[in-house]
């Protein structure tokens, strides 16, 4: 994937990029006014990001102690190194329990194992209930948000999507309507399946219990129901003990829609009755990216898309742009990770305003990473060869002073004399969207010469 | 090795320096009574809150409030419901459930979030299959806020326990707010006890 190209085509229908621009900065301010509310926010932060910071330094205990008290509790814990492995250990069970149909809550892990392909080819039904994701799924596209999957749709696209696939009346528009019917339907899907898949918000290492967050209540509907739950938890979610929950319900739901807290917050420790419930921990490179001095803390993320919602860059390039299961700024700093050169445009698809840092509850320096990852790429040769010329003839100028002055005063006349399309031409992609100002008659250098100098 | 022992050593190797676990704070609770914030975080949420003297005064407003309710499944000593929720073994069957009344464990001032166990309940599908829920709550039972919250929960008591803040929600179609996305359309809070209360402190 390559991001600016994919951002040009997005941009070209420019009322829609301002729309998509709007509805996210919409969910901005709303974090805003949550989060001004609480006068200590900025304390909760740095709670938040020193209890990950501590547990993630003690992972390898903290997962042990989680799975010997779940395990204790009736749970069955299972361990997937990588996507494939997750996705045999879940298909595993669901032929354990001779399921075929089943329920799913919003999971950006199995969305980053390939669960749903993969499960389908086997045969199974398996539905999205987040009302966000069904929209997506109906559309058989990724989704664009982690936390608003269909942000990218408008009313009227879901109308005729839900005209199409869910019959619903032609040309209806009504977000009410339209949230009734799949909620007709989907209610169905709840009462037919034989299990029920959730991600996990944050796992309890010292009770073995885990939390799930949701507006919609599909979560728990899916797994009250059904006779199997498993819940998919990626390693780096858990969290030391209950008590640290408190700090982490204030800042989530803030930070990700301006609520004071999700719905419905679950806490799920043992089974009912007759139900069999399994956690898969899944690795699939967290442990790899934990060892990567610059990038480790990237692993404290817990999924708020804050960092998204303000991004100027995701706003007016959709999520789709980015090519991978989490977009925006932290998806650009944990990508790379993965595959350094299928995504070497992700560190650049940022203005490095520091906005992302500057909102993320637990205080991850997105910006300075997607900076260092930049470093990397280059060094990798992962950028194009007008890129990495045109920043050698800068370095050759930017790091001698009088070359440097000899160019200023080169380029000053230049633009005086020259013709516009000698800056503003198709070959600089640079100028595509943006103005030079008047260049002004001498340097500061010169000036400071001229009046400041003393004698 | 299995994949468990390939994870926990590869996690063991490359884990950063140790970090210390800070302690967490308190928090004071602004100004004002506890029971009036409680009541506005219900409110600016979708939720309704009604304020009875007495648990007996339930039954009535709720067939006030719901008055075309068919099934209605009660938790309340006080009051019968049309459904035995004991008499139920398989959570189906509760599919036609209009309202279901229990009883909220602590409520949480800055956010309306109300603490339901499981034994609270009857069936852990219960408060999300209902069409509308009704949460009885005791006034002293409101705290400020989560971390106070819970220093008063035991998480894992029981198998099972929820906050639920509201009756559920979507904005996933153009941001636009619907009530009633797959869980109740409806959330009512008794709050129950005399008016006079002690003056809102964490």
């Amino acid at each position: 994937m390559n991001h600016p190209n994919a951002a040009a085509q997005f941009n070209e229908d420019v009322a829609r990029t301002t729309w998509h621009d709007e509805s996210l900065w919409f969910v901005r301010t709303k974090r805003d006014a949550a989060t001004h509310a609480v006068p200590e926010w900025e304390t909760l932060r740095d709670l938040a990001s020193q209890i990950k910071e501590h547990t993630l330094s003690h992972l390898d205990d903290y997962l042990t102690t989680f799975e010997q008290q779940a395990t204790a509790n009736g749970v069955q814990v299972h361990w997937a190194k990588d996507a494939a492995e997750h996705n045999r250990i879940v298909h595993a069970i669901l032929q354990q329990h001779s399921v075929q149909r089943l329920v799913k809550s919003k999971s950006m892990l199995t969305e980053e194992c390939g669960l749903n392909p993969f499960l389908e080819q086997q045969g199974i039904e398996v539905v999205d209930t987040d009302l966000g994701e069904h929209i997506v799924q109906l559309a058989e596209e990724p989704p664009s948000h982690i936390v608003m999957p269909a942000i990218h749709f408008k009313k009227e696209e879901i109308g005729s999507l839900f005209h199409e696939k869910l019959g619903t009346d032609a040309g209806a528009t009504d977000p009410q309507y339209l949230t009734e019917s799949a909620r007709q339907h989907l209610r169905a899907r709840f009462l037919a399946a034989d299990a029920a898949l959730t991600g996990v918000n944050f796992g309890i290492a010292e009770t073995g219990g885990f939390v799930v967050c949701t507006n919609e209540g599909n979560a728990d509907l899916g797994v009250h129901l059904a006779p199997v739950h498993i819940a998919s938890m990626g390693i780096e979610k858990l969290i030391p003990k209950p008590e640290h929950l408190g700090v982490f319900l204030r800042l989530l739901a803030r930070s990700a829609t301006g609520q004071g807290i999700t719905v419905y917050s679950s806490h799920f420790h043992r089974t009912r009755a007759g139900q069999a419930m399994h956690v898969v921990i899944v690795d699939n490179g967290r442990s790899e990216h934990l060892g990567r001095a610059d990038f480790w803390s990237a692993l404290k993320c817990i999924r708020c898309g804050a960092c998204m919602n303000t991004c100027p860059i995701y706003r007016r390039s959709g999520g789709h742009s980015y090519g991978t299961t989490v977009p925006g700024p932290i998806g650009s700093i944990l990508s790379p990770g993965r595959d350094l050169k299928a995504h070497s445009t992700l560190p650049f698809a940022s203005t490095l305003c520091g906005s992302c840092s500057a909102v993320c509850p637990v205080q991850i320096d997105i910006h300075t990473q997607l900076y260092k990852w930049r470093q990397i790429v280059v060094k990798e040769h992962h950028v194009s060869a007008s890129k990495r010329g045109g920043m050698y003839w800068v370095n050759k100028v930017f790091a001698h002073p009088r070359r440097f002055r000899w160019a200023g005063r080169l380029v000053r006349k230049a633009l005086q004399k020259l013709p516009s399309s000698w800056i503003q031409n198709r070959l600089n992609v640079w100028s595509r969207s943006r103005e030079l100002p008047e260049p002004p008659e001498q340097s500061f250098r010169a000036w400071y010469e001229q009046n400041r100098r003393s004698p | 090795m299995s994949s468990r022992d390939d994870i926990l050593r590869a996690v063991g190797a490359n884990k950063p320096s140790s970090v210390p676990l800070p302690e967490i704070s308190t928090f004071d609770a602004p100004g004002g009574r506890l029971i009036t914030l409680f009541t506005e975080a219900i409110q600016s949420i979708g939720g309704q809150v009604e304020e009875v003297d007495t648990r007996e005064d339930v039954a009535s407003l709720l067939t006030a409030r719901y008055p075309d309710a068919m099934v209605v499944a009660s938790l309340l000593p006080e009051m019968n419901g049309t459904v035995a929720l004991d008499g139920i073994q398989d959570p189906h069957e509760l599919a036609d459930l209009d309202v279901l009344v229990c009883e909220g464990e602590i409520g949480v001032a800055e956010n309306g979030a109300i603490w339901l166990p499981e034994s609270a309940v009857g069936h852990r599908a219960a408060p999300f299959i209902t069409q509308h829920l009704a949460v009885v709550l005791d006034k002293r039972q409101i705290v400020w806020n989560m971390h106070d919250a819970y220093a008063r929960v035991q998480v894992d008591a029981e198998g099972f326990g929820v906050f639920v803040a509201g009756p559920s929600k979507t904005a996933d179609i153009e941001q636009s707010l619907v009530i009633g996305a797959h869980g109740p359309r409806s959330l009512t809070v008794f709050l129950v006890g005399s008016s006079a209360e002690s003056k809102g402190r964490s």
